[in-house]
């Protein structure tokens, strides 16, 4: 079990534990879509560290280099976070939306106003 | 913000420059980092720095309700446009080598034009969302 | 071995923002600790050489983001409620057992930064070669997101229209068409514009 070369990725776990924490356990709104960008990114830099080789460069062709780096990640974490950002986007539409109905973005107090369904 | 003199002329300085550097992204991202979804930010960014300094209201006159509207479908269209005019020239959707008389031009022609129906979807949608939050009534 | 170091303390950079944005009370803070990571995220992936997504995630995690999530700290308290304890033990615990499954599955994967990994072996290789002739186009990331993966490229760009109609038909309202408090507070009733 070599752990230099596994601690990066350890880390990361660390990262993507808190921000699945912090949508789990937080109970005002705003602070669940910060923990599930958390969350997100961590997510992006796992894919990112996989696809790192050792002496690799940017994978873009240039005169003087013959050894680059895996793209297939870089693509898809490029739709990933445009997609992370317009979820992101729409969650907080509806916190307006909530904030605006219900006039509060605590999740136990706005399941304590069960008239208001 | 308007008083604020120092971040007013500044901004009024910087603006051109960041709309220069979006579209710089935007047409060099065959040969760098870049491509329509970074340089869509960075136009949607000038935009939202104007309206940060200056105000929705007077960027509304800038950007009317219908010109955001009418970017967010172009750009869609725009891609969608050229994977069909890729149909309409023999080759399935979305086919780039017959645009153009030799395969390799073609690939360069079609990247270049869906990168830029990118370019301006993104803008819209970053500059319809945020002027969308930034109308809202303040008073709750 | 020095950039593996950089790539070690950025990260545990991240892990400090992260810890640090539970356990803060002030939105405001929160808000500006998640800009402070996405940024921190950014400088990693220019180090782990992804150029494109380093330009992307700066662009769009940190600015993006951060000014959305700013516009709407405005309707709502700085503050967050205070709450009568501080750690939810079920919540620790599932977070526990999830994390304990996933670093056991970390034990399986190729080594950090190994050429030979299988997902550096098959589809790279053919992109790497390949993808310079066929397109003509120096950056391969550009050329497999706009040509050899186009539509996944296409249906992102429908995420983002229908994300931007989405929060038009949640908060648009049309400014100006006030009701004059006619039929009470009811500030849903106006049509879609922006």
């Amino acid at each position: 079990m070599n752990i230099l070369g596994l601690l990066p990725y350890w880390i990361v776990v660390f990262l993507m534990m808190t921000g699945f924490y912090v949508v789990i356990a937080q109970s005002n709104l705003i602070k669940k879509i910060v923990g599930l960008g958390i969350f997100q990114v961590s997510v992006f830099v796992l894919y990112i560290l996989l696809g790192e080789t050792t002496g690799g460069t940017a994978p873009i062709m240039a005169e003087g280099f013959v050894k680059y780096n895996n793209p297939v990640p870089h693509v898809l974490i490029l739709t990933a976070i445009v997609v992370g950002v317009a979820t992101t986007a729409l969650g907080l539409a509806l916190i307006v939306r909530i904030q605006k109905s219900f006039g509060t973005v605590e999740d136990d107090e706005i399941a304590r106003n069960e008239g208001s369904w | 913000m308007r008083e604020k003199t120092v971040l007013r002329v500044g901004s009024k300085f910087l603006i051109p420059f960041v709309l220069i550097f979006a579209l710089y992204v935007q047409w060099h991202g065959d040969f760098g980092p870049g491509g329509g979804f970074q340089a869509g930010v960075i136009f949607a960014a000038a935009f939202i720095l104007y309206a940060l300094m200056f105000g929705a209201q007077t960027t509304r006159k800038v950007m009317p309700p219908w010109l955001t509207r009418f970017l967010l479908c172009l750009g869609v269209l725009i891609y969608s446009g050229t994977g069909l005019l890729g149909m309409y020239l023999g080759g399935n959707f979305l086919d780039y080598f017959v645009l153009a008389s030799d395969p390799v031009t073609g690939q360069e022609r079609g990247i270049l034009w869906v990168e830029f129906g990118v370019g301006v979807t993104v803008f819209a949608a970053m500059i319809t969302i945020f002027l969308t939050f930034a109308g809202q009534d303040t008073e709750q | 071995m020095t950039e593996y170091l950089i790539i070690i303390v950025l990260l545990v950079f991240m892990a400090a923002t992260a810890l640090a944005l539970t356990y803060l009370r002030n939105l405001f803070s929160v808000v500006m600790l998640s800009g402070v990571f996405s940024f921190l995220g950014a400088v990693l992936y220019v180090f782990l050489d992804a150029v494109d997504v380093a330009f992307t995630e700066a662009a769009v995690g940190a600015g993006i983001s951060t000014v959305l999530l700013l516009g709407v700290l405005t309707f709502s308290k700085h503050e967050e409620k205070e709450s009568g304890h501080i750690i939810s033990y079920p919540a620790l615990l599932l977070v526990l057992v999830t994390g304990a499954a996933l670093i056991y599955g970390t034990l399986d994967m190729p080594l950090f930064s190994d050429s030979m990994a299988p997902a550096n072996s098959h589809i790279a290789r053919y992109y790497l070669e390949n993808a310079p002739i066929e397109t003509g186009i120096p950056n391969v990331v550009t050329s497999v997101l706009a040509s050899y993966r186009g539509y996944d490229t296409l249906g992102e760009t429908f995420v983002v229209f229908t994300a931007a109609v989405g929060v038009l038909t949640i908060i648009g309202r049309v400014p100006g068409k006030r009701s004059n408090k006619q039929d009470g507070d009811k500030p849903d009733q106006k049509k879609d514009s922006v």
